[in-house]
């Protein structure tokens, strides 16, 4: 399904800020693979989405998405294989087009975009339907601009704009560290309805551990570009905070960031 | 009177396209003083070697289109700044457009022209043409209406909006950025080819300082009409052209002459920028609540035309909320 193949990434080469950020990193995915990333700031985590996304070029490896390889595809080429959803909860949506022309441009994801008519009334349906779902009362405000809603809104809005279409991968990237409790429980509840209902392959970034664990059937901690620690999903089932911290232990120089601590 | 209301229509195209770049898309475009003339200077020509004055109109959008794309060329392929690539265009056009009209100014005496019918009816001045102009620039509004609200406009205006989410929507942004360029400039030329055969001669000069009346076209319709959706936003550009040559009518009638308009035209750019600022226009209900939000959006300079667009937004909700307590 998804095979990134000793992939590395560094980050201003040659000079005193040289960064590695992605040392031979090897991982797959199988079908439905649900999978949470944790690890220390600046272990790749969130590298390693942006270079499958395609917004950071690497500088060896493969990537491949069933089994074409995408590693030279610009960006907008690997949006037709992949939903993400983006730590900013501003980041996911247009401010000025409302939500249902925000729902007609993820329709049209990795399509060619023509003349016709971006929001017609089939669409509409479906997305009230689809709307419904989140059970926040958006499915009566289509008309409404994107922008004159709350983060969490928002947020929950770019979770279902990534995952209505059913991308062969959805990327995540820390997409509720930017909300408050109640929100981020929301959206991670969201989650993990979205992902069930149509087994979506997910690549999650969090720096949440308890959120890591609660979710998905797999997960890798990262450290310095590398992974240095892999759950499976017989593992995963057993799987403690305690575990993690004391995996986190072992390592030498890795600092937890205060948000994992304070989780 | 009749004069102004008439080239505020006229105008109206080249306030549609301004619209396009500095509003939907969000890219300050100065290729228009270029374009502009290069739409009059081909009309020109070609109507003097005897081109139907329309095909002549059409030929002039083309050369719009072209120039708009070269921006959005050297922008996005080149990677260079957006301010800086219109410079460029605009600048090198010059000399594009000097060697289309042969010479600095092309007089179009007796020669056929798209505004033949209306002068020999006597048309010209009468609520006659002013009506044909309205449906000729509505028609221009709508047709933006609806290629903003199709798939491809939406992709355009998302990437006026959030350019990251749209790529990562699958949205080639290169693309949009050099197809909405080429548009705009397409309706620039437009509405210089129809000046020109309106005013009856091209000059090598008369797109000059026309960026600032595209722009003061845009602005003075947003702060009368606000930005609520596309469909109220391109009127206010169309409606903001009209009051636009009102306006300098009036200060030419207040005894102020023609070589003052351009001071005229910067000054009223920049009250119709600062006065929402200043809130003096707090009194009035549906204009409340401007001058509070308006210092941390509204950075000074060209880049930021979304700032009133913002302001406005505020405004229209917060107005809502107010007449309904009241």
């Amino acid at each position: 399904m998804l095979t990134i193949d000793n992939v590395s990434k560094t980050f201003f080469p040659g000079t005193v800020n040289e960064r590695k950020a992605l040392q031979g990193l090897e991982l797959r995915l199988e079908e439905s693979d649900f999978v949470t990333v944790i690890g220390s700031n600046g272990a790749g985590k969130s590298t390693l989405l942006n270079t499958i996304s395609g917004r950071l070029p690497i500088d060896s490896g493969s990537i491949t998405i069933d089994g074409a390889e995408v590693s030279r595809m610009p960006e907008y080429k690997r949006a037709k294989y992949l939903g993400r959803v983006f730590q900013d909860p501003m980041a996911g949506t247009a401010r000025d087009l409302t939500i249902e022309q925000n729902l007609s441009l993820a329709l049209r994801r990795g399509q060619a975009r023509g003349l016709g008519r971006g929001t017609t009334s089939a669409r509409r349906e479906h997305f009230t339907d689809e709307l419904a779902t989140l059970e926040l009362g958006l499915e009566n405000r289509l008309k409404t601009k994107v922008g004159l809603l709350s983060g969490g809104q928002r947020q929950a809005l770019s979770l279902l704009m990534a995952g209505f279409t059913q991308p062969r991968i959805l990327l995540l990237d820390e997409h509720t560290a930017a909300l408050d409790p109640q929100r981020a429980a929301l959206v991670t509840t969201l989650t993990k309805k979205i992902v069930e209902a149509d087994g979506l392959t997910t690549l999650m970034v969090t720096h949440n551990m308890e959120q890591a664990i609660a979710l998905g059937n797999r997960l890798i901690m990262m450290h310095e570009g590398r992974i240095i620690y892999q759950a499976t999903a017989e593992e995963k089932k057993d799987l403690t905070v305690e575990t993690l911290l004391g995996e986190f232990s072992k390592l030498k120089g890795a600092s937890l960031g205060d948000r994992a601590l304070l989780n | 009177m009749f004069g102004a209301l008439e080239l505020g229509l006229i105008y109206g195209a080249m306030a549609l396209g301004v619209y396009l770049t500095f509003k939907v898309l969000n890219f300050p475009d100065l290729t228009v003083d270029g374009s502009f003339t290069t739409g009059g200077a081909t009309a020109a020509s070609l109507i003097i070697a005897g081109v139907n004055p329309f095909l002549a109109t059409a030929a002039a959008i083309g050369a719009g289109l072209v120039a708009g794309y070269i921006t959005g060329l050297l922008h996005t392929k080149g990677g260079i700044d957006g301010l800086l690539a219109g410079i460029l265009t605009m600048i090198g056009l010059w000399s594009i457009n000097l060697r289309i009209m042969g010479k600095a100014n092309l007089p179009l005496l007796r020669e056929d022209t798209v505004f033949t019918p209306l002068r020999e009816n006597m048309w010209l001045g009468s609520w006659i043409s002013i009506a044909i102009l309205l449906i000729f620039a509505l028609i221009l509004k709508f047709a933006i209406d609806w290629f903003l609200t199709t798939d491809l406009g939406l992709a355009i205006q998302a990437t006026g909006n959030n350019r990251e989410m749209i790529r990562s929507l699958g949205v080639n942004t290169d693309n949009t950025t050099m197809l909405t360029l080429a548009l705009s400039n397409g309706f620039v030329a437009l509405c210089g080819a129809l000046i020109a055969q309106y005013q009856g001669f091209s000059d090598i000069s008369m797109g000059i300082g026309l960026i600032l009346v595209g722009l003061a076209s845009v602005i003075l319709g947003q702060a009368v009409f606000g930005s609520r959706n596309i469909f109220v936003a391109s009127l206010g550009a169309l409606l903001g052209s009209v009051i636009y040559r009102l306006i300098i009518f009036l200060a030419l009638r207040a005894g102020l002459d023609t070589n003052d308009m351009k001071l005229t035209t910067a000054l009223l750019v920049v009250i119709a920028l600062l006065l929402p600022r200043w809130g003096f226009l707090k009194r009035i209900p549906s204009l409340k609540g401007r001058g509070n939000r308006a210092p941390a959006s509204v950075p000074a300079g060209t880049t930021d035309m979304k700032g009133p667009a913002e302001i406005a937004d505020v405004s229209t909700t917060s107005g809502a909320g107010a007449g309904k307590e009241g």
